[in-house]
C-alpha cells in the first residue's frame, strides 16, 4: 500500500483483500496474521498517556507529525484487536490531518468487522479512532 | 461424550430446553450454545408468559387501589414474596424486601444498617474474591465513617484462608460481607462456618447469594446469616428484581433507605411515620411485573426439581473440567474442592477477549474479562479469564461444542 495513496484507495484495497476470504475463519485468520505482523510498540512508548483503555483489552497509540502528514504506531494486548488496529493504521497513517478528519472508515462495515467497533467498552477500538482524529485535529492546528 | 448415566436423560433435557424459546436461536448460523449463565440466565416461557399476562390482564398499581385489578396485582405481587420466603426458608414474609437486584440489596444494607451502626475505627471484613458489588458499597461506607475494610485472602486454588479470617476477626469487627459462591472461580465458600465464626466474634454477616441461589439449596435460617442478597435474573427470572433477606429484628431496627410513597404510614410536614416491614424499604411504585414473574421462575425451578437441577449442573461442570484438562496448556482458575456453576480458564498467553471473539463466531457465548472482580484478577496476576457457566438447560453435547470451539480457537490463534 503506497504511502501516497488516498484513504479511499487504501480502504478499497482492504475490501478487495477481504473479498477473497470466504469463511469467517479465513477472515479472522487474516486479521490474526495482521495482528501478529504488526511490529510491537517499543516498550518506551507503552506509557500511561498512550493507553486507550477498553475494559478488557488495551490499545497503545502514538502519533508523529512530519511533512504535513500524520504517522501512527500502535499495539494491543489482544491479537484480534491488534489486527484491526493494524488495518486502521494502514488506512490512516501517512495522510494529512484533513484527510484523517474526513475519513468515514466504511471499510469496517464492508469487511464485516463493525461488531468490534460496537463493543465500545470492551476493546477501545472506537476510542482509538477518536484519539487518531484528536491527534489529527491537534496537528492541523499547528499548521494553521 | 460420556457414556455414564446422567441424572437427566437426553429427552428430559430436551423437554427443559423446549421451555426456553431463545435456545432455538442461531448465532452466526450455528445453534446457540449459551454458557454465560453466571451473568444472566435465559428465561423459560412461563416467566415470559407471566410478564405478558400481567400486562394483558392485571396491570394496576399495587397496595392502594380498591378496584379488582389493583387487588389482583397486589395479590400476585405478594404471592411472590411468599414464594421467595419459602424458597430460601425465611421465617416470615416481612423478612423479604424486593430490590432491583443484588447490588441494590447490598447498597441498601450499607446505607441503612451500615450508616447507623458503623463508627470510626470499626471493621468490615470482605474477601479477595468479592464481586465489585460487594466491595464498593463497603469502601464508600468505610471512607465516610473512617472505618477499616479488611480482606480475607485466598489460596492459589481459590479457597478462602480461614485461618487468616479467624485472625482478622476482632471485637471491632461489625460486619462480614461475603459471597457464598464466587462468580469468577466457582468456589463454594463454607458459609455456615464463616457465619458462626463471625457471630462468635459479635459480628453480623451479609451473604452475597447472587451466584449461589441458582446452584445450591438456600436455607437462610439454617445458614443463620443476618442478610442475604440475590438477583432474580440469575435464577431464570427477569432483570430488574432482586431480594434482600434480613432477620426481622434487624430490619425493624434499621433506618429507612429511600423516602417516598408506599414506605410511609402517615406524612405531614412536621413528621412522617414509616410503614411496617417489608414496605418500609420499598419506596415508590415497585417493579410489579418483574416481581410477579419472579414467582414463575421459582415455580419453574421447583417443578423441574431443584435437586435434579443441581445434580445436572454438577455433572456438566465435572464433565467440562475433565475435558478441558485434556487440552494442552489450558489452565483452570479456581480449583477448589467445593465448586459449582462456573469454570474459568486461560490457554497459554491467549488473550481472553480473542478466545471470546472466536467462540462467539462459532455460536458459543462465554464471558471474558475480569468478571467485575478486578482485585481477584490482580491477586491471580492475570488480566481476566474466559468463563463458561452452566444452567439447567445446558447439555453434555454443548460442553463438547465448547471444547471443540476452544481447540479450534487455539489453532487459529497460535
Ligand atoms: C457474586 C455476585 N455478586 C453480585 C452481583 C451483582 O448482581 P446484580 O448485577 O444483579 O446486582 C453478581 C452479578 O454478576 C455476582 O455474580
Amino acid at each position: 500500500m503506497g504511502e501516497s495513496s488516498t484513504i479511499a484507495a487504501r480502504e478499497a484495497e482492504i475490501i478487495e483483500a477481504f473479498a477473497l476470504l470466504d469463511s469467517w475463519e479465513e477472515k479472522y485468520e487474516y486479521i490474526i496474521e495482521l495482528g501478529k505482523k504488526l511490529p510491537p510498540l517499543d516498550e518506551r512508548y507503552k506509557l500511561a498517556e498512550n493507553i486507550i483503555k477498553g475494559c478488557q483489552s488495551t490499545v497503545w497509540l502514538v502519533a508523529n507529525y512530519s511533512d504535513g502528514k500524520v504517522f501512527f504506531k500502535a499495539d494491543s494486548d489482544a491479537v484480534i484487536v491488534k489486527g484491526l488496529v493494524s488495518l486502521l493504521i494502514k488506512v490512516l497513517s501517512g495522510v494529512t490531518p484533513q484527510e484523517i478528519l474526513q475519513a468515514q472508515l466504511d471499510f469496517l462495515q464492508e469487511i464485516g468487522m463493525m461488531t468490534h467497533l460496537a463493543q465500545t467498552r470492551s476493546n477501545g477500538l472506537r476510542a482509538m479512532i477518536q484519539q487518531m482524529k484528536h491527534y489529527a485535529l491537534a496537528f492541523q492546528s499547528i499548521n494553521s | 461424550m460420556e457414556t455414564s448415566t446422567h441424572i437427566l436423560n437426553t429427552l428430559q433435557v430436551e423437554d427443559i430446553r423446549n421451555q426456553f424459546p431463545i435456545l432455538k436461536r442461531t448465532i452466526h448460523n450455528k445453534p446457540i450454545v449459551y454458557l454465560d449463565n453466571a451473568a444472566t440466565t435465559q428465561k423459560p416461557m412461563v416467566v415470559i408468559d407471566a410478564l405478558s399476562h400481567y400486562y394483558m390482564h392485571s396491570n394496576a398499581n399495587i397496595h392502594r387501589g380498591i378496584h379488582t385489578l389493583a387487588e389482583e396485582a397486589t395479590a400476585a405481587y405478594e404471592a411472590t414474596r411468599t414464594a421467595v420466603q419459602v424458597f430460601i426458608n425465611a421465617s416470615c414474609t416481612e423478612e423479604i424486601i424486593f430490590t432491583r437486584g443484588t447490588t441494590e440489596s447490598i447498597n441498601l444494607v450499607a446505607n441503612t444498617w451500615g450508616r447507623k451502626n458503623i463508627q470510626e475505627g470499626d471493621e468490615i471484613i470482605i474477601s479477595e474474591m468479592e464481586h465489585h458489588s460487594n466491595i464498593v458499597p463497603w469502601q464508600i461506607l468505610c471512607e465516610e465513617k473512617k472505618a477499616v475494610l479488611k480482606v480475607i485472602p485466598i489460596s492459589d486454588e481459590g479457597e478462602l484462608l480461614l485461618d487468616v479470617y479467624r485472625q482478622l476477626l476482632t471485637p471491632k469487627t461489625k460486619l462480614v460481607a461475603i459471597t457464598y459462591v464466587s462468580n469468577s472461580l466457582g468456589t463454594i465458600n463454607p458459609i455456615s462456618e464463616i457465619i458462626q465464626m463471625a457471630h462468635n466474634a459479635g459480628a453480623l454477616v451479609l451473604v452475597d447469594g447472587a451466584q449461589a441461589t441458582v446452584h445450591l439449596d438456600i436455607d437462610v435460617q439454617k445458614m443463620d446469616c443476618d442478610f442475604y442478597a440475590f438477583s432474580g435474573h440469575k435464577i431464570y427470572a427477569p432483570t430488574g428484581v432482586g431480594v434482600l433477606y434480613g432477620k426481622k429484628a434487624l430490619l425493624e431496627a434499621m433506618p429507612v433507605f429511600m423516602g417516598g410513597g408506599e414506605m410511609i404510614k402517615e406524612v405531614s410536614f412536621a413528621k412522617t411515620t414509616y410503614a411496617e416491614l417489608p414496605y418500609k424499604y420499598e419506596a415508590g411504585t415497585p417493579n410489579i411485573a418483574d416481581t410477579i414473574a419472579l414467582k414463575a421462575a421459582i415455580d419453574f425451578m421447583r417443578e423441574t426439581d431443584v435437586a435434579m437441577i443441581h445434580q445436572h449442573e454438577k455433572e456438566l461442570l465435572e464433565y467440562a473440567t475433565k475435558q478441558m484438562l485434556q487440552i494442552p496448556n489450558l489452565r483452570i482458575y479456581g480449583t477448589a474442592e467445593n465448586k459449582t456453576g462456573v469454570i474459568s480458564f486461560l490457554v497459554n498467553n491467549i488473550h481472553p477477549q480473542d478466545m471470546g471473539v472466536l467462540l462467539d463466531n462459532q455460536g458459543i457465548a462465554v464471558r471474558t474479562g475480569h468478571h467485575c472482580t478486578q482485585p481477584l484478577m490482580h491477586r491471580l496476576g492475570i488480566p481476566g479469564t474466559v468463563r463458561a457457566s452452566f444452567a439447567v438447560y445446558n447439555t453434555m453435547e454443548e460442553v463438547d461444542r465448547l471444547i471443540n470451539g476452544i481447540q479450534k480457537s487455539i489453532k487459529m490463534l497460535l
